[in-house]
């Protein structure tokens, strides 16, 4: 195998003294013996965290990017609604106080210090799940949670007869509609936390509190397929329509956002061995790790999944900006990239990635088969700047049971998008031209995402779309490890026993001599990739990445 | 609105069917409920006895068919309305619907209903009732048909016997199919509610089967077979008063 040479410390290449990588696969462990001259991309080390959190926010909002500070935004009687993000974000939850809390801990009594009263807090949800009021009280703190639940703060209802509000349509014929107490506010305050560069910015609230008729606009396999990487903000489709009804919907109402950075220290304490090179272990870490793997292999799946969701992630916060929502958007880019990105030179034939048990969409829930495809051709996949991490028409190989077992509360609609729809065609124009818009408008199933713990019936064919790209992209996609041979198929992947059978398959359709890099995940990561010459990506005439080549 | 399904039925613009169980699917009630609210509405206090009387005794031969035979169940029930008067029966029907129906109305059965409209779906409520006893919610809920016992009548008065086909367990399943081909509906493509086993047979036949606070029997069948499970007496979780 030939690796190009790269110089980033979180770029390893395997050699013949290394041990293998431990990588996820579902909510088990496996051990990998990469082949010598392999490279493995890294998550860098968590940034500092700011020493004074409290102390950062109250600086974001009275020295703002762009526009006034908040509290010369205020007037007696004066309506106001303040957004948050979900519990998508961060992955898994982050420690208490989650930063949600802490930022209205200082903004509500700042509004209530100007005679502000008529205050509604919406959990941003869109087509998400509604939060449970556990999580929710979770997520904004007791206190707030006492005085405004559930008349003041409650999710939104994306379906409610009368909910919605059309702002206005952008020229490019897109229609800005969103949640009509949020509309008919003096002041929209949105409360951000930015995990992954696709969050924040206008997506906040021109999608967190939209409904179907916008979401048409930009959630689409076309917007996908055109989207480079929808983690780039400047060469994703889908972020330049959102940006488009944003600043529509910020001409005619203001909004004063706030977003928020975390750092990648996804485990603490004895798991977060996890984040590092397996060759850089102590003797004690490495006891760890067998033990770790070999326990997961005997417990069942639900207590597997309770060793990760039982313990909060010990993110510290990195950045707090605030004002008008470009301007702090950008600030908070830059520490998003800061984080995450890493200088990788040259694509691979063959990637090589775990696949967790956990993505933005099955929090406190099972990784069902289609959130698996969303995490292999959607979300890891567009992980990248510059072009994808795998060359076009290559091979991934990825580590997941693939369980047929689907969440019966959050993910009910998904059970019929996977066997009754997939086995009819897999082609994303299909499923969105012939069946979305009436598979979306089952009665049974908006009813359970208004009034129960559900997903809306569209969002499974958005996290189909949301494969489109990598779909397109990826030649192959051949996984280990699956406990049956029928999800797979159905998603489209081919099935190997073990590593070495899938990296003999992986040979038969890869150039002479190839290339193989694995994705080290979790924690996030994302990878800064530079073609080399012999990169078919590079004749596509990529623009120049931030500190790349 | 057809008490019961038309020999011919009118050519529909929707794209399906929406086929609703009504006792314990969109309201707290069973067949009794209402029964016994008509036998204590009887013109003097000793005809209100007499009937609920003779209901008494029957109780046992009633528990009896709703274990073996629904459809026996129901004949045996609506034999109680025998020599009432077909007006009176609508003005009790009316004065039923406000006093014991409505009351208990689940609170997501409206929000349900009008989605299917909003969907596009005809709304037809099959049930076991009967069709004077259904009217008065079908019109308030906007439904579009109803398929449900009748009375056979004579000189304006009811025999106790119920015009065939007798609407119950799995005749519900080839009354919605006659329903559907005779609108131009493909049964794939539409959906079914209930809250009992004994309807499986109806919610087995469309495309798209819901169980709405199911009894344990259905409730373990929809495990099995992946439908999926309403709660319509849930709040929301958090509506705001936007």
């Amino acid at each position: 195998m030939s690796t190009p040479s790269n110089a980033h410390p979180s770029v390893v290449t395997i050699h013949g003294r290394s041990r293998p990588r431990v990588l996820f696969s579902g909510s088990r462990l496996v051990e990998v013996d990469l082949p010598v001259g392999s490279r493995v991309v890294y998550p860098k080390p968590p940034m500092k965290g700011l020493p004074d959190v409290d102390a950062a926010i109250r600086y974001a909002i009275d020295h703002p990017e762009g526009g006034d500070p908040l509290h010369a935004k205020l007037r007696p009687g004066m309506k106001v609604t303040i957004a948050i993000d979900d519990i998508s974000l961060p992955l898994p939850p982050m420690r208490r106080p989650d930063i949600r809390e802490r930022v209205l801990d200082i903004v509500l009594p700042m509004l209530a210090d100007y005679g502000v009263e008529d205050i509604h807090l919406i959990v941003a949800t869109c087509f998400h799940r509604p939060m449970t009021a556990g999580e929710i009280e979770r997520m904004v703190g007791s206190r707030t949670f006492r005085e405004y639940w559930p008349d003041r703060l409650y999710n939104h209802d994306a379906e409610k007869p009368g909910g919605l509000t059309e702002i206005g349509t952008t020229d490019a014929g897109e229609v800005v509609e969103i949640s009509t107490r949020a509309a008919t506010s003096d002041l929209l305050i949105y409360i951000n936390l930015n995990f992954v560069p696709m969050d924040g910015g206008h997506k906040s609230a021109a999608v967190g509190l939209c409904g179907y008729r916008s979401l048409r606009a930009h959630h689409t396999p076309g917007a996908i397929r055109k989207s480079d990487s929808y983690m780039d903000p400047e060469s994703s489709e889908l972020n330049h329509r959102v940006v488009r009804m944003g600043r529509l919907l910020n001409q005619h109402l203001d909004v004063f956002t706030i977003e928020t950075t975390v750092n990648n220290r996804m485990f603490g304490g004895e798991l977060a061995f996890l984040a590092k090179n397996e060759d850089d272990w102590s003797p004690r870490e490495q006891l760890a790790a067998k033990a770790l793997v070999k326990t997961l292999d005997t417990l069942p799946m639900k207590a597997r999944q309770a060793v990760f969701e039982k313990v909060p992630a010990p993110y510290e916060v990195t950045g707090v900006f605030a004002g008008e929502t470009e301007a702090a958007h950008a600030k908070t880019l830059d520490k998003c990239f800061e984080q995450y990105a890493v200088p990788v030179e040259g694509q691979a034939d063959i990637l090589v990635t775990g696949v967790p048990y956990i993505s933005p969409y099955n929090v406190n829930a099972f990784l069902n088969p289609l959130l698996v495809s969303v995490l292999i051709e959607g979300y890891l996949h567009n992980l990248y700047r510059g072009v994808p991490l795998v060359k076009e028409g290559g091979t991934v190989i990825a580590f997941h049971p693939c369980t047929d077992h689907f969440d019966k509360d959050q993910h009910l609609a998904y059970v019929e998008f996977v066997h009754k729809l997939l086995p009819k065609t897999r082609d994303a124009m299909e499923l969105h031209k012939k069946y979305e818009r009436e598979f979306a408008s089952n009665p049974a199933y908006v009813q359970l995402y208004r009034t129960g713990n559900a997903y809306h019936p569209a969002h499974p064919f958005f996290m189909w779309y949301w494969g489109e790209n990598g779909r397109q992209h990826i030649g192959r996609v051949i996984i280990v490890g699956a406990d049956n041979e029928y999800i797979p198929s159905l998603l489209g992947y081919e099935t190997a026993e073990t590593f070495a059978e899938a990296l003999q398959m992986a040979r038969e359709t890869a150039p002479p001599d190839p290339s193989l890099t694995c994705l080290h995940i979790c924690p996030m990561l994302m990878a800064d990739v530079t073609p080399l010459d012999d990169d078919e990506s590079a004749r596509r005439g990529l623009r120049l990445l931030p500190g790349g080549a | 609105m057809g008490a019961h399904l038309p020999e011919r039925a009118p050519a529909t613009s929707h794209r399906a069917t929406a086929y609703f169980d009504v006792d314990g699917t969109l309201v707290k009630t069973n067949l009794l409920h209402p029964m016994l609210h008509v036998m204590l509405q009887q013109p003097t206090p000793l005809q209100s006895l007499k009937r609920l009387g003779r209901a008494v005794l029957a109780a046992p031969s009633l528990a009896a068919a709703e274990l073996r035979d629904r459809r026996r169940f129901n004949e045996l029930l609506f034999a109680h309305y025998e020599g009432m008067s077909e007006d009176r029966l609508v003005v009790l029907a009316e004065e039923t619907y406000e006093s014991v129906i409505k009351p208990r109305m689940f609170q997501g059965a409206a929000d349900l209903v009008a989605q299917c409209h909003r969907a596009d779906l005809r709304v037809v409520f099959v049930t076991g009732s009967l069709d004077v006893t259904v009217a008065p919610l079908a019109r308030e809920l906007g439904a579009d048909a109803v398929i449900a016992n009748r009375l056979e009548m004579r000189k304006g008065k009811a025999t106790g016997k119920l015009l065939r086909p007798v609407v119950a367990g799995p005749g519900k399943a080839r009354l919605i199919a006659d329903d559907a081909r005779a609108i131009g509906h493909d049964l794939g493509d539409c959906h079914g509610y209930s809250d009992s086993a004994s309807d499986v047979p109806m919610l087995s036949v469309v495309g798209h089967p819901f169980c709405i606070n199911p009894d344990w029997r259905l409730r373990d069948l929809a495990r099995a077979y992946d439908w999926a499970v309403l709660d319509l007496d849930r709040p929301s979780p958090g509506e705001g008063s936007e």
